[in-house]
């Protein structure tokens, strides 16, 4: 058996040169320190990505996209088909699980400023990462047809209509048409099962690519330490396994969230109806819907909720190039202006966040 | 003199695939871009809709009835007199409702509230809602645009 392995082994090695590969891999190690804990954030999103991709295929099988069969397939998921519930359940709390690891993973690697020389890419291509699982989760939302989901589309697409001159035209783009109707529907379905997987894939692709060449980031204090002081584990298998353990928890708490508190479907969208009391987004988005909610109609001759996207995508712009203005910490002198401003973002966040809930 | 011959006929040429080239990606992107954005439906233009009986609508009670492919309000007040607006919310396109306990037209999404006259009072809304113009022929309510 193992000479059997080890033909087929050789078999590989000769076509197709795999030997410095596994050197490579059995050679990779990860930094030990107190901060290691944040290591596993970027895991963890994968892991919850390839369980989307793997339910999201499942509903794919008896999901019909379209005003009259959306909101029925899904209740017919839910109802009739075996374990129904429990995928769809699953895809919905994974999916917030997954934004929240992201956005874990997100700060973690903006405090112990992990985007420094060499890593600008890395950050940058997570950061696009994070924008389209949002885009995920925005699209994603609406493909049951339901009320909530109904309004929220309208609501957050409405919201492109305030920008000036091209805004109205873009906003058609986006609904399929002037109001959020089958047409929407179905151009939702078609980002969120074919465009953005696409692209996302591509991206987390590059993303871990620059990881794999680079290794992983060492806090700047912990760099300076002399080299007896700094403690790796191998990768393979001691953090791997560390993963998969992880992993494995992760899995639980999933399907102890999709057992005990199973997603709601909720009513039937009907453009017809008023929208309900107590609507509201995912609260990934609680933060900037508040942030509108806050804004006086006018802000400076410009329309409030313009004045609020402007703010958010400049923010996220200057955010998204921290690497490249942060030139104290490449320098290896301390930063702590970044260490506020990551610092005012997380509470605004959670503030908005927590105000979202209580205030309706 | 034949180098420089060589090289403005090289870069002539590099200037030829370049706009080439440009023109490529143009012929590609464009007919993409155009089908993306949808086709203009033509709807009919809905001048005035038949929206109930007198008798259907308690007094004090707001219902929603489609105008066109627009949702519409129309409210009882409690003195019995009828009023219509357009029931999308001049803030961010929800559809709102008749508040009993408010005696006021609210917006669930972003708690934006409107008097009985359709003025935004509280909230985010920026315009007024659009009234419509109530007409009770005999039993019938029919509701119409203004103009």
């Amino acid at each position: 058996m193992a000479k059997f392995g080890e033909r087929l082994f050789n078999w590989f090695d000769e076509r197709y040169k795999i030997r410095g590969f596994i050197e490579f891999m059995s050679h990779k190690s990860v930094p030990q320190h107190r901060h290691s804990i944040w290591y596993y954030f970027g895991g963890v999103s994968l892991f919850l990505f390839i369980i989307q991709v793997v339910t999201g295929i499942l509903l794919l099988l008896y999901y019909r996209v379209g005003e009259d069969s959306s909101y029925e397939s899904v209740q017919f998921i839910v109802s009739k088909v075996k374990f129904g519930w429990l995928i769809r359940s699953i895809h919905s709390w994974s999916a917030n699980l997954m934004i929240l690891a992201v956005f874990i993973h997100m700060f973690s690697v903006y405090f112990t400023k992990a985007y420094r020389k060499p890593r600008e890419l890395t950050w940058v291509t997570g950061f696009l990462l994070l924008i389209l699982s949002l885009t995920f989760g925005f699209s994603g939302y609406l493909l049951p047809w339901n009320e909530l989901a109904f309004f929220a589309t309208k609501v957050g697409t409405e919201i492109i209509g305030s920008i000036p001159v091209i805004g109205k035209e873009l906003l058609i783009i986006v609904r399929g048409g002037e109001d959020v109707t089958g047409a929407t529907l179905s151009r939702f379905f078609g980002l969120h099962v074919a465009i953005l997987p696409g692209i996302f894939t591509v991206i987390l692709f590059i993303h871990l690519l620059f990881v794999q060449i680079q290794g992983m980031s060492e806090p700047p204090e912990w760099e300076k330490l002399p080299p007896e002081k700094r403690k790796y584990i191998p990768f393979f298998p001691n953090f791997l396994l560390r993963d998969l353990l992880l992993w494995l928890i992760i899995l639980n708490i999933l399907a102890v969230l999709a057992v005990f508190f199973p997603w709601d479907l909720g009513k039937k969208a009907d453009p017809f109806a008023p929208a309900p009391a107590g609507i509201k987004p995912e609260w990934y988005f609680l933060f900037m819907y508040q942030t509108l909610k806050l804004l006086p109609p006018k802000v400076l001759f410009i329309e409030g909720e313009f004045f609020g996207v402007l703010i958010f995508t400049v923010a996220g712009i200057l955010w998204m190039l921290v690497p490249f203005w942060d030139v104290k910490t490449e320098k290896g002198y301390r930063n702590r202006l970044i260490n506020y401003i990551g610092l005012f973002v997380l509470i605004y966040m959670i503030t908005m966040t927590i105000l979202g809930y209580a205030l309706s | 003199m034949v180098q420089e011959h060589r090289s403005s006929r090289r870069n002539f040429l590099n200037y030829i695939l370049g706009f080439g080239f440009l023109g490529w990606i143009i012929s590609v992107l464009y007919p993409i871009i155009r089908y993306i954005i949808p086709p203009k439906i033509p709807e009919a233009k809905v001048k005035s809709v038949k929206v109930g009986k007198v008798g259907d609508f308690n007094p004090g009670t707001g219902t929603i009835f489609k105008f066109g492919n627009k949702p519409g309000i129309l409210i009882r007040l409690e003195t019995g007199e009828f009023r219509a607006f357009s029931a999308v919310c001049t803030h961010l396109d929800c559809t709102v409702q008749y508040r009993e306990d408010m005696k006021a037209i609210w917006c669930a999404c972003h708690n934006g509230v409107y008097d009985l006259n359709g003025r935004n009072i509280s909230g985010p809304p920026p315009r007024p809602l659009e009234a419509f113009r109530v007409i009770v022929r005999g039993d019938e309510i029919y509701v119409s645009k203004e103009g």
